[in-house]
């Protein structure tokens, strides 16, 4: 790595408590962002030479407030100067800046900043867009490829979700307990967004699976701030859990490869180390919760290093305690798969009769209903829920991979052995 | 003498690094690693999962706690060690000075000669790659 993509790194990483930093003084997101670019640039200038600051972040912090007020001072004259001896000698100051900005005011700032990305007005994919662009820092043109849009109206979208925000009256005194859990929940979801933005359509599109890294980067950074909140624990471990299974989801092809048939030999063991150290961690704060659970399902696929090694009925028993936590139906037509697995497909299919209403318009239902009638040698039934599978895909992937059910169907027909087992 | 070589580094800054910059920051430190192989004198190495999946089991005089994440919040993190044999303290600068070079931006690496030193193996099927 040359000098520069070092710095590179190095400004990326210091950016969320940065700008967050720098909203706290300035009260304005532009100005905010603006002034660390500003520091960013000097950064590139003088690092190379002088060498790397001993804290970076706090570096940037105190070079953007500086560079912030000149653009303040240059365009209001009548505003008040600050004292002149922070703006002498960066070398003496620096170690006292780091002292002052170190602490408490970080975990809220960046909570803020996160926060204020959430704005209930903008729609979900303005949140991540926005999320994205300024926390994480990601290039306009890269979150456009992501998104599948041109850049020019990325841009736009990032302007417009930027100018809602502005409006926003989020309070800058520190929040209180209750809510500072709210921010996070909300926090929460938002990452959760990013992550399956990019989990969605990774496995065909790397610009978008790179949002799964930025994802996991900005939960890490979360739990680096609340390093006690068993939720975040668990999401964190759920998205490394997750996109551990990357490199084996898709074939040669492009065609998803399903979690029973991937070369689990692929999947990235460090995250799966990571990840199961987290789920162990949240357990024994014995406080459950939604992404706690997920995880905690992802972990028993993690554990098993042969798909038949898998402990169905735990995941069973794990999907049922999310079906409290969490009402849903599609968490049920998970329960069923579990189901299919250890108690087989009648009942599992039984347990997916009364979804029929509510998920008729959502694939992965009639993907699975069609599954479990293919098993128990229904055929006619089978092709009809397969053809509407395909007709619900989300890509052309999905509709591949089910086309492939359907090309079974076709071929000349064998007795299903798990059929005649049961 | 064997020393342990500590490494300190931002962790934050280590984990922006692309996937690309990564494998080859690993290649030029397995060559560093390598050398000193060759040579009969490199131990166990290990790198650390970030610290956000530690734990610290505190013991005070009532007891011990456990507490999430690392045993200390510092601006650089420890992110992984070597185990090296070394003739002279100046032998064991210049592996470390290698891995400098090797390795991106800022850090330290903190030279500890080793006291008591087990070779135990682990079973494989476990752990990471």
């Amino acid at each position: 790595m040359t000098d520069n993509a070092w710095i590179g790194a190095a400004l990326a990483a210091a950016r969320p408590q940065a700008v967050s930093a720098l909203l706290r003084y300035f009260r304005q997101l532009d100005t905010a962002e603006e002034a660390f670019q500003e520091a960013c640039l000097r950064a590139i200038r003088t690092w190379p030479e002088k060498g790397p600051p001993r804290d970076p972040t706090a570096w940037l912090i105190f070079v953007g407030r500086n560079s912030g007020v000149d653009a303040i001072r240059k365009t209001r004259r009548n505003v008040a100067l600050p004292p002149e001896d922070l703006l002498s000698d960066l070398d003496d100051t620096e170690a006292d800046m780091a002292e002052r900005l170190d602490g408490e005011h970080y975990r809220d700032d960046i909570l803020r900043l996160l926060f204020i990305c959430c704005h209930p007005d903008l729609p979900a994919n303005q949140q991540i867009a926005l999320a994205l662009r300024i926390v994480a820092g990601v290039p306009t043109a890269q979150i456009a490829r992501a998104f599948l849009v041109r850049e020019t109206a990325m841009e736009q979208r990032i302007t417009r979700a930027k100018a809602r925000v502005a409006a926003n009256d989020t309070p800058f005194d520190p929040p209180d307990a209750v809510a500072r859990q709210e921010r996070l929940g909300t926090v929460a979801i938002m990452l959760y967004l990013v992550f399956n933005e990019g989990y969605s359509r990774g496995h065909a599109d790397p610009a978008a699976a790179q949002l799964c890294d930025e994802a996991i980067r900005l939960t890490r950074l979360l739990l680096q701030l609340f390093p006690a909140e068993p939720e975040i624990m668990g999401l964190c471990a759920l998205m490394l859990l997750q996109h551990s299974r990357s490199p084996a989801r898709t074939d040669a092809n492009g065609q998803i490869v399903l979690l029973d048939a991937q070369d689990r030999t692929l999947w990235s063991r460090p995250m799966i180390a990571e990840g199961l150290a987290l789920v162990d961690k949240a357990v024994r704060h014995g406080t459950p919760g939604s992404y706690q659970v997920q995880a905690a399902i992802a972990a028993q696929h993690a554990r098993a290093l042969r798909a038949e090694g898998t402990d169905w009925a735990a995941i069973d028993r794990l999907y049922q305690i999310l079906e409290v936590i969490q009402p849903s139906p599609v968490i049920t037509l998970n329960r069923a798969v579990a189901v299919s697995k250890s108690r087989g497909p009648a009942a599992a299919l039984a347990l997916i009769a009364p979804l029929a209403d509510q998920l008729d318009n959502y694939f992965h239902f009639h993907g699975v209903r069609g599954g479990l009638l293919q098993q128990l040698g229904n055929a006619t039934a089978a092709r009809t829920a397969f053809n509407r599978a395909i007709a619900l895909a989300n890509s052309p992937a999905e509709a591949a991979h089910i086309r492939t059910h359907l090309d079974a169907l076709s071929a000349p027909a064998l007795p299903d052995p798990a059929a005649i087992a049961k | 003498m064997q020393y342990a070589i500590l490494c300190y580094n931002d962790e934050n800054a280590v984990a922006s690094w692309t996937k690309e910059e990564d494998d080859a920051c690993m290649a030029r430190l397995a060559k560093v690693q390598g050398d000193m192989a060759a040579k009969g004198k490199m131990g166990p190495v290990a790198r650390l999962l970030p610290t956000t999946a530690a734990t610290t089991l505190r013991k005070s005089a009532t007891g011990t706690m456990v507490i999430d994440g690392p045993f200390a919040e510092t601006k650089e993190q420890f992110l992984g060690f070597y185990v090296v044999e070394a003739d002279t303290l100046d032998e064991a600068i210049a592996f470390a000075k290698d891995l400098a070079v090797a390795n991106p931006g800022i850090g330290a690496y903190e030279l500890r000669p080793v006291s008591l030193f087990f070779p135990h193996t682990i079973a494989a099927g476990s752990g990471a790659t």
